[in-house]
């Protein structure tokens, strides 16, 4: 391998792992928020791609149809939940939130789609008709069973990815798609020539990153999200509701697998079920920083992405292979250096 | 509230207490280890379901979230004081306005907590799980009091702390009587308890065993013997 090649390969391996790291970063913030591990992060990455295509094909996609029928099913259990507690004076937020806003959401998106917007519309209309998905998701499976173990959230959460590319093939049918480039611009660095898109991939990475620290950092809402992740009881006992912070949790995370998905577009073929390796190799990338660390995900990630470039380099078919032998070693890291701070701690 | 009965696995925790804190008032609940003072506060704040009657205010709140008592202005500062130890002091105490609507006056509730602690501000940078024991104790008594409690729950605030900071702790509770802060205190520290407080409760095994205004338990014999130390 000369040091070009290298090169372009370390260049390849940084913008795959910065789409990753979005997605990590999702799985992160979920994770601690919730305690869930929300495999399907993946398959909304890749709804994200599949809906702009649709979108630039000028066909309505089956995005769209989805969110109706999940905001339908969460309407009807919080009604169903309203009646049992006796609450029923939240009936009206629980309409709007639940029912009027998504298909609000889904109305605007159908009423902009006829004008044949311009590429930044279909961007904005994408990640608009993704968003919902995973909160909605949240409010049907997550919820009933929030004060579950971890273990018990993880299976449920690999079992609605499994129907998630189930629904995949039902509203987006089993042909991959490849959405036109986002930017044409190319240019050359130390003698390598590096692509628009794969400068475009990095930055929303970088902006999208410094946006949710900004967000937790500086705001309210953002400190009462990192409350809940800290310390549950605590938090419910300055008023913040854990359901609430989950809600929001979705929705960002959900934000940020769908740029993901939007940067990943053009660059691979996407196909209904291509949701569960992105989502994988983001969880490896999480399990590096240890689920909890946003900037160690985010390491984590673009270390995944570029193992990835340069195994596929070496060997193509083996490259997955080489990238999830990588979790073992990292596992057993991870396991020898907290099971070394509980001795400390014991001491 | 009133027959208030609390159960753990079909074990009753507490049994048909009746306890009322008028406002203004400092009430204390004391009691041996074990005697469900802290299951009672747990169940007032809604973190443990209960049976019979709950009233704050004017309004029933026995079937009510934690975070619906919050916004009433019902506070819990718990025994192990449930800080977000790796946020900065301020941030513990910001988030303890959230519960508020009207966020015009935070500001200034929050030089006002400082005042009252200025260890506080001195370390408003730092994360809380850093502080000295003493230090999160006012830490968790800042944050409560920043939701503007109407009634404030103190769970063994004297917990673990130097008899110094002890004293100061409770100088700060009697003092926020002057603020029309309501206070349900439990403590094991009894005397201090007693001392500071208008009115009391004796707990014991999950009942409420005797009743009566701090000044006149703090001479009861009875009370000398098991839980003031004699004399």
């Amino acid at each position: 391998m000369t040091s070009d090649i290298a090169a372009i390969l370390g260049i390849d391996g940084i913008a795959t792992g910065a789409v990753y790291a979005l997605v990590a970063i999702g799985t992160v913030l979920i994770f601690t928020v919730t305690r869930v591990i929300f495999i399907p992060f993946g398959d909304i990455a890749a709804f994200t791609a599949l809906t702009l295509a649709a979108l630039d094909a000028k066909r309505f996609p089956g995005t769209g149809a989805l969110v109706v029928v999940l905001a339908c099913l969460a309407t009807l259990i919080e009604i169903i939940s309203l009646i049992r507690s006796g609450d029923i004076r939240l009936l009206p937020r629980a309409l709007l939130f639940y029912l009027a806003i998504p298909l609000a959401v889904v109305g605007i998106a159908w009423l902009v789609m006829r004008m044949e917007p311009p590429l930044a519309v279909r961007l904005v209309l994408a990640l608009m008709l993704i968003t919902p998905i995973a909160p909605l998701l949240d409010r049907i499976v997550f919820r009933p069973i929030a004060d579950g173990t971890v273990l018990l959230l993880l299976t449920v959460s690999v079992a609605l990815h499994f129907a998630l590319v189930g629904l995949g093939l039902l509203f987006f049918g089993p042909e991959g798609v490849r959405t036109e480039p986002l930017t044409s611009f190319s240019t050359e660095f130390a003698g390598v020539l590096i692509s628009g898109q794969t400068m475009l991939i990095v930055i929303a990475a970088l902006v999208f990153s410094g946006l949710l620290y900004l967000f937790f950092d500086f705001t309210l809402v953002g400190k009462s999200l990192r409350a809940t992740a800290v310390n549950r009881t605590g938090s419910r006992l300055m008023g913040i509701r854990p359901a609430r912070a989950g809600t929001i949790a979705y929705l960002l995370g959900s934000l940020m697998a769908g740029v993901s998905g939007i940067l990943i577009a053009p660059v691979n073929t996407v196909f209904y079920d291509s949701g569960f390796l992105i989502g994988l190799k983001a969880f490896v990338g999480a399990i590096v920083g240890g689920m909890t660390s946003y900037p160690g995900a985010a390491i984590g990630a673009v270390g995944v992405g570029i193992l990835e470039s340069f195994a596929s380099f070496q060997s193509s078919a083996l490259k997955d292979v080489i990238v999830f032998s990588l979790l073992i070693p990292i596992l057993i890291w991870r396991s020898l250096a907290s099971l070394h701070s509980e001795e400390e701690i014991e001491e | 509230m009133t027959d208030v009965t609390v159960c753990y696995d079909n074990v009753e925790a507490v049994r048909n207490v009746s306890l009322s804190v008028d406002e203004g008032q400092i009430v204390t609940v004391i009691g041996p280890n074990g005697a469900g003072k802290t299951t009672l506060l747990m169940a007032a704040i809604g973190l443990l379901a209960s049976r019979g009657s709950m009233v704050f205010r004017g309004s029933d709140i026995r079937r009510m979230s934690v975070e619906d008592r919050v916004e009433r202005r019902l506070c819990l500062v718990p025994e192990k004081r449930e800080l977000f130890s790796d946020m900065s002091v301020a941030d513990n105490l910001l988030l303890g306005s959230y519960s508020l609507r009207d966020r015009s006056g935070v500001q200034k509730t929050l030089d006002e907590v400082y005042d009252r602690f200025p260890r506080l501000r001195e370390r408003q940078r730092q994360a809380a799980g850093t502080l000295s024991g003493g230090e999160r104790q006012m830490l968790a008594l800042g944050r409560a009091l920043m939701a503007k409690p109407a009634l404030l729950m103190l769970d063994e605030p004297s917990l673990g702390l130097a008899p110094l900071i002890v004293r100061e702790i409770f100088r700060t509770i009697a003092s926020l009587r002057d603020l029309g802060v309501s206070i349900l205190l439990v403590e094991q520290n009894a005397r201090a308890a007693l001392e500071t407080a208008d009115y009391g409760y004796v707990l014991e095994t999950g009942e409420v065993v005797q009743s009566g205004p701090a000044k006149d338990l703090i001479h009861d014999p009875r009370l000398i013997t098991a839980y003031l130390g004699g004399h």
